[in-house]
């Protein structure tokens, strides 16, 4: 594959400047890359470590992991894992956390595109100063507005309803989805709003027929970090929910009881939190991979 | 509403500051801000020095609170002279 | 932001709908922090007007000082690690193919767990008995403890807020180089420019825009930084990794002092304000200045 990819980019160079690559430049590159190269999979190695820990430890029962050091499992056990999935009390959690998370993703998309829109395109009255105070938005220490969200959730009748996390993640995922959104509409060439408009477009119909295609990618990248600010973000979803709409991080909790930690049940419980992110990125993968320097440049 | 336990100071703070807002937008569409630069090291509009002037002033009551035994009038009446200042200079 | 913007109050129909949104979550409670920080607040019913006592004795408790520096160093410390790395995993990361998106895949894996089970992992991961971490350090003969020692704990949430967060850096630049054409890189070739020229001249202003987004990010939630810490070293030994958001829940959730938490977080807060907005603003003028004169 290395040695493939290498003459492939040789070919090229020999296209650009023919005579000039000389055998020294291309011994050269092939040097620095399998150095680049070495060096990535180092770190890769050393990131993967402490995930590869908790997977080898959830594989485990509980006698194994505190009775002596092994490095993979001795006898491998899915009974950490059967525990989760077939008991309503602990898989729940999955699903009421991937519940609210895309009622997040729905909402924030829904007022985000809009918003972007008009911040990328237009002027208007304290458009900077409104831009500015949607980013204090990403900063405001959640710790003590707990209590402030539980009391106003609560008065409005949604406390331990999905809606209720979804709307208090809105707090710092609208401003950071029309961030990202607004640099990506700033590249779109604003003539192709004016054509479209001469041909008859109506605002709407163009936004959705002809404006989102083209920020398909950006739209892409947006929804990897709506779910991925969501998903992580414990402290509001633990606050505003009792046992309907309890996340998944809450109940892993209940792993450490006064008999001390079920290790296995909590790794496999962590392990499975990672799944749903693999997902997610593993469909947005290409979106990121085309490349964004979002606008203005 | 009463869980957000109000209080007549904090309820003036926040209705001059809504009256603010709706001052500069009224003003703004009157006539429309231009930006220029004034004694401060970048170029401003009307919104921006407001926004400095603030923040500046929340800072000079928190150095006064924090660091004096000066009545809090004082550090108020020094913010809104130097808000003034910043407006008509900055 | 681009120059040919027309101006259009309409504009202002397309921004309602989230302006509304946020505001719910965002000035209600704020309205109410700002009320809870001049009262002395026992209950619904029970409440006493302190005016600015609470901000005094805030400003002057040496316990929260102490959390601050620490915080601020904290912060400073990762992004001075973070930034760096992230930019070089980037530029090493493949750029095509099928190892493109494995890596990508593999590299966003921490960014996706959710931030007490990154502190449960670390906790695993670092105990001497059934962490490979600590036992191997162990083994090595390193006395390492991180409930002990305080220089281990620091340097173990370091540890893990890189390994948490780098990978945001690093995916936010390597989408950014992804972004700079070919043609740049062969004209770069044919002047026979050297690899740092390229990066410095090439490379690096196309990046602005996302570490402009990569900074502000990690700095302002390096100074939120709560569920990994506090499940990891509880923000012990003693006080020694007790950063600001904790301090703050302790007060307001652990001993009920709405109050003086309250006028402590909106302190806190004015002071990430100002920090941001000189930043923010600073870059925003950089890139202004640069625009006349025929673009970055």
């Amino acid at each position: 594959m290395y040695h493939l990819e290498n003459t492939q980019q040789g070919e090229k160079y020999n296209t650009i400047f023919s005579k000039e690559v000389s055998a020294k430049r291309r011994k050269r590159d092939a040097r620095s890359r399998l150095r680049s190269r070495l060096l990535l999979g180092l770190y890769l190695f050393l990131m993967i470590l402490p995930i590869y820990w908790l997977i080898n430890m959830s594989l485990q029962t509980n006698s194994e992991i505190l009775g002596s050091m092994t490095l993979w499992p001795q006898n491998i056990t899915f009974d950490n894992y059967t525990r989760i999935l077939t008991n309503s009390s602990w898989y729940m959690g999955y699903v009421n956390s991937l519940l609210y998370v895309s009622m997040n993703m729905v909402i924030t998309m829904l007022v985000a595109l809009p918003a972007a829109y008009a911040f990328s395109r237009y002027k208007f009255i304290g458009d900077k100063h409104l831009f500015f105070w949607l980013l204090t938005n990403l900063m405001a220490p959640p710790a003590v507005f707990l209590l402030p969200y539980f009391q106003l959730y609560y008065s409005v009748g949604l406390f331990d309803k999905h809606i209720a996390v979804a709307l208090a993640h809105c707090l710092f995922n609208i401003p950071l989805a029309i961030w990202i959104l607004e640099g990506f509409m700033s590249s779109v060439p604003k003539e192709i709003d004016e054509t479209a408009y001469i041909d008859g477009y109506s605002f709407p119909k163009f936004f959705v027929k002809i404006f989102i295609p083209m920020i398909s990618s950006g739209i892409g990248v947006v929804l990897f970090f709506l779910f991925m600010f969501s998903w992580v973000e414990l402290l509001l979803a633990r606050t505003l929910t009792s046992t309907n709409a309890q996340p998944i991080g809450m109940i892993m909790t209940r792993t450490s009881t006064a008999s001390g930690i079920d290790w296995g049940t909590l790794a496999a419980a962590g392990v499975l939190t990672i799944v749903p992110g693999i997902l997610v990125v593993y469909f947005v993968r290409n979106h990121i991979a085309k490349g964004f320097a979002l606008g203005r440049t | 509403m009463s869980w957000m336990v109000w209080t007549t100071p904090t309820a003036i703070f926040f209705s001059s500051i809504a009256a603010m807002l709706a001052g500069m937008t009224l003003w703004e569409i009157l006539s429309p801000t231009v930006e220029r630069k004034g004694f401060l090291p970048i170029s401003t509009t009307r919104g921006d020095r407001l926004f400095i002037g603030l923040l500046s002033a929340a800072f000079i009551h928190l150095g006064f609170i924090g660091f004096t035994t000066f009545s809090i009038w004082i550090a108020l009446a020094l913010s809104a002279v130097w808000l003034l200042v910043l407006m008509r200079w900055g | 932001m681009n120059n040919n913007k027309v101006q259009n109050n309409r504009a202002w129909w397309l921004v309602l709908p989230m302006l509304i949104l946020v505001a719910f979550s965002a000035i209600i409670p704020l309205m109410t922090v700002v009320n809870y920080s001049v009262q002395d607040v026992l209950g619904p019913h029970a409440r006493f007007f302190t005016g600015t006592e609470w901000f005094q004795t805030m400003l002057n408790d040496s316990a929260l000082q102490a959390a601050f520096l620490r915080q601020m160093i904290f912060s400073l410390t990762i992004l001075a690690i973070q930034i760096p790395l992230g930019i070089g995993i980037a530029l090493i990361m493949p750029k095509r193919g099928w190892q493109a998106s494995a890596v990508l895949i593999l590299i966003t894996l921490p960014l996706l767990i959710p931030w007490n089970v990154v502190g449960s992992i670390w906790q695993i991961f670092t105990r001497g008995d059934i962490g490979l971490m600590g036992w191997g350090l162990r083994e090595l003969g390193i006395n390492y403890n991180i409930t002990r020692n305080a220089g281990d704990a620091w340097a173990t949430i370091i540890l893990m807020d890189v390994w948490h967060w780098t990978p945001l850096v690093a995916m936010l630049c390597y989408s950014g180089l992804r972004s700079i054409p070919e043609a740049y890189y062969q004209a770069a070739r044919i002047d026979r420019a050297s690899k740092w020229a390229v990066f410095r001249y090439i490379q690096l202003p196309k990046l602005t825009n996302v570490l402009v987004i990569a900074v502000l990010l990690r700095f302002m939630h390096s100074f939120m930084i709560y569920a990994e810490p506090f499940v990891l070293t509880g923000g012990g030994p003693g006080s020694s990794t007790t950063f600001l958001s904790q301090s703050l829940a302790t007060m307001a959730i652990g001993q009920q002092d709405l109050g003086p938490s309250a006028a402590f977080s909106l302190i806190y807060f004015l002071v990430i304000l100002l920090v941001s907005w000189i930043f923010y603003t600073t870059i925003m003028h950089m890139q202004k200045d640069k625009n006349p004169q025929g673009g970055a």
